[in-house]
């Protein structure tokens, strides 16, 4: 798999005593759509915060297009400097959980701030490639509106918006839906859908959406205490699974 | 001599007194801002001598400060009028405190919006003067408030290093008529009526704060 | 030389070293001052909150005008008031005593505040089961209430003691001989004011650290679920 973007090696992260990824090894190809599955505490949102340079691990290596999050001084990740971390951060966009929208920015704002401030991006330039980002999510009404005036789905779809603004190669969602009413749910995921036709974005999403994980993946990766237990294609997963660890989870989330 | 007589001498020395309170409540907001900041962004140096700072003028009294200002602070070669002495004593008194609020107010930023900021690519600089700054201001308002009340009464002090402010006055005129009741009601009814407008401008300056953090105008400009 | 110290100025750690008893003399009217103080503040500011929180209007209105009135005003102009102004009712006190009247009215106005932030802390529903378990007023504020207020209160008291010890040296305008009124005297006579004014800055420096130690103490070791009395 010389052609991955995105290749963990052995990555070992401890929260004090807690081993939260256990020499996780994984590889991502470019373009690649994985969802990452698995019960709360297994360490799949782990994953996306430390490719978002978001948390520091302690053994083992990662590379994202061939950098390695080591600085080549030979300083571990646990002590990159600033620059090294955001030239990593290039490449790399966040959806989150509870959306982290600015509340003292207006939508467009929202969208435009990170353009102009990091990539040096013309204001005018960077709206008009916010206003299209806004009516790809179908919210380019809402411009001028805060995000405390917005639904948590509208909000949700901003952010996604916001995080394309950066134009990522890798786009992180970390439970994107979870924080949301059900009858919001449905908007996101149609957004997220789109995206995923997007041939050359790779893709990792953490999610408790199973018919959404089936629908949208390439692979589907089940987690349990810090390590891939199972992965495959949505078919083999979710019809034939052949762990029995990820039969019962799959069980207790359909079920419930 | 009737209430009359004590009311120009008075305002003068209110004018005086408005004039100090303004400048030292603006010289210790910068001041509170820059170790505040430097507490909570300033790195390893910074961090400690703006905490030393604080200590300091946190852990004395303002009238310790403002005497060695005046009278210890000369011997040593350094020496200003008394008009800038207490300017200067009461801002960085007041900063002290007011650092302290610029502090907790930053720590309150919750941590999603760092996350989100590094998720942009913002630099450290960039985040805490764009995303961390504008959401803490708000938050300051309340204790800033209370600050420029606390301010105001302390310009009183500076009387006693020779500055003729309101207090100063009154007491000019005491010696003078030793009416006692009168001049120093009315002094207090003084400082009361600007505590009054302080406080209400303080109000007003937060409510225009938290309207422009939930619906600025022109926020894109 | 004053009160039979002898001082000597050959160097600043020398004349440091000599000077120090005398101020030693002035911190103890510093403390005491405080104490005095204090213990005002303390009774007066659970008279004003109980009368702010009086259910007649014509009571708890003149209340709240006289709190922040007191809480907006200089402690220098109130203890100049008191100072010049109480013997012309026929009430002669001694200076230490006016100067700690003045401390003891200014942060009453603060007290009180904290006696009623404490009490209005107490989450409705405590008042609520104290009413359905048909417990009398006495027995709510004295079993339900104020243990529970206790641990709000104390800390937020400490904070104020704290204040108002940094506030004392204001006293020495009217003669009282605290720690600035001897470093003054000091600087008066020796034309050096260098070092006894910074000698009382770090001995204040010192003070305020302890006492913020023992409110950290005092807020670790109250429990938060209150304390009850008896």
């Amino acid at each position: 798999m010389s052609d991955a973007i995105i290749r963990f090696e052995d990555v070992t992260k401890r929260f004090g005593p807690l081993t939260v990824l256990d020499k996780f090894s994984f590889h991502v190809k470019p373009g690649e759509k994985v969802t990452l599955i698995g019960p709360s505490g297994s360490g799949k949102s782990t994953v996306l915060r430390i490719l978002m340079t978001l948390e520091p691990f302690q053994e083992g290596t990662l590379q994202l297009d061939g950098v390695s999050y080591h600085q080549p001084a030979g300083r571990g990740p646990l002590k990159a400097s600033e620059v090294h971390l955001r030239s990593l951060r290039r490449n790399v966009g966040m959806v989150f959980q509870s959306f982290n929208l600015f509340p003292h920015m207006t939508v467009l704002r929202n969208l435009t701030e990170a353009p102009v401030a990091v990539l040096g991006m013309k204001r005018d330039e960077a709206e008009t490639r916010g206003i299209e980002l806004l009516r790809m999510v179908g919210l380019s009404e809402k411009k001028d509106h805060f995000p405390s005036q917005l639904s948590g789905g509208q909000q949700q779809r901003v952010a996604i918006a916001r995080a394309l603004a950066m134009r990522p190669r890798v786009l992180l969602f970390d439970e994107p839906t979870s924080a949301l009413d059900p009858q919001l749910v449905g908007e996101v995921l149609a957004v997220i859908r789109n995206l995923a036709h997007e041939h050359d974005l790779t893709m990792l999403l953490v999610t408790h959406e199973m018919r959404f994980a089936r629908e949208v993946s390439d692979r589907v990766c089940f987690f349990d205490k810090g390590r891939i237990a199972e992965e495959g294609e949505p078919e083999h997963i979710f019809t034939a699974p052949r762990e029995v660890r990820t039969r019962e989870f799959l069980q207790s989330v359909l079920a419930g | 001599m009737n209430w009359t007589h004590y009311l120009m001498p008075l305002l003068r020395g209110a004018e005086v007194t408005a004039a100090i309170a303004v400048a030292s409540t603006a010289l210790g907001a910068a001041f509170a801002f820059a170790a505040g900041i430097a507490r909570v962004a300033g790195g390893p140096v910074l961090s400690v001598v703006a905490q030393v700072y604080i200590e300091i003028f946190r852990g004395t009294s303002l009238l310790v400060q403002l005497f060695w200002l005046y009278y210890a602070l000369p011997l040593v070669g350094i020496s200003f009028g008394p008009v800038v002495t207490g300017i200067a004593g009461l801002a960085l008194n007041i900063g002290a405190y007011g650092a302290e609020v610029v502090r907790g107010a930053l720590k309150s930023v919750p941590d999603a919006q760092h996350e989100a900021a590094r998720a942009l690519n913002f630099s450290r600089g960039y985040t805490l003067l764009h995303v961390a700054l504008p959401q803490a201001v708000v938050e300051m308002m309340p204790a800033f408030g209370n600050l420029a009340v606390q301010n105001l009464k302390d310009t009183a002090l500076v009387s006693l290093i020779s500055i003729s402010d309101l207090t100063f006055r009154a007491q000019q005129l005491r010696n003078l008529t030793l009416d006692s009741m009168r001049i120093y009601f009315l002094t207090l009814l003084g400082y009361f009526a600007m505590a009054l407008v302080v406080s209400a401008f303080m109000r007003w300056l937060e409510k225009k704060l938290r309207r422009g953090a939930a619906f600025p105008r022109g926020a894109h400009g | 030389m004053m009160y039979g110290f002898a001082w000597d100025t050959s160097s600043p750690l020398a004349f440091a070293v000599s000077i120090l008893p005398i101020l030693g003399i002035g911190l103890i009217v510093t403390l005491e001052a405080a104490a005095a103080g204090f213990a005002i503040a303390l009774v007066l500011g659970l008279l004003l909150a109980l009368l702010r929180r009086s259910r007649f209007k014509a009571i708890s209105w003149p209340t709240a005008i006289v709190i922040e009135f007191i809480r907006d005003t200089p402690l220098l102009v109130q203890l100049f008031f008191l100072y010049y102004g109480l013997p012309i009712f026929g009430i002669v006190l001694p200076a230490f005593l006016t100067g700690a009247l003045a401390l003891g009215m200014q942060y009453s106005a603060y007290t009180s505040e904290v006696y009623r932030g404490g009490i209005d802390a107490v989450p409705r529903g405590q008042w609520e089961a104290a009413i359905a378990l048909n417990l009398g007023r006495a027995r709510l504020y004295r079993d339900i209430i104020v243990p529970q207020a206790i641990p709000r209160i104390v800390p937020a008291m400490g904070n104020y003691l704290v204040s108002m010890l940094k506030e004392t040296p204001v006293l020495s305008v009217v003669t009282v001989v605290d720690m600035l009124n001897l470093a003054n005297l000091i600087g008066d006579r020796t034309f050096e004011y260098l070092v006894p004014l910074s000698l009382v800055g770090l001995i204040f420096l010192i003070l305020t650290m302890i006492c913020s130690a023992g409110i950290h103490w005092l807020e670790r070791v109250l429990p938060k679920n209150g304390i009850a009395l008896r």
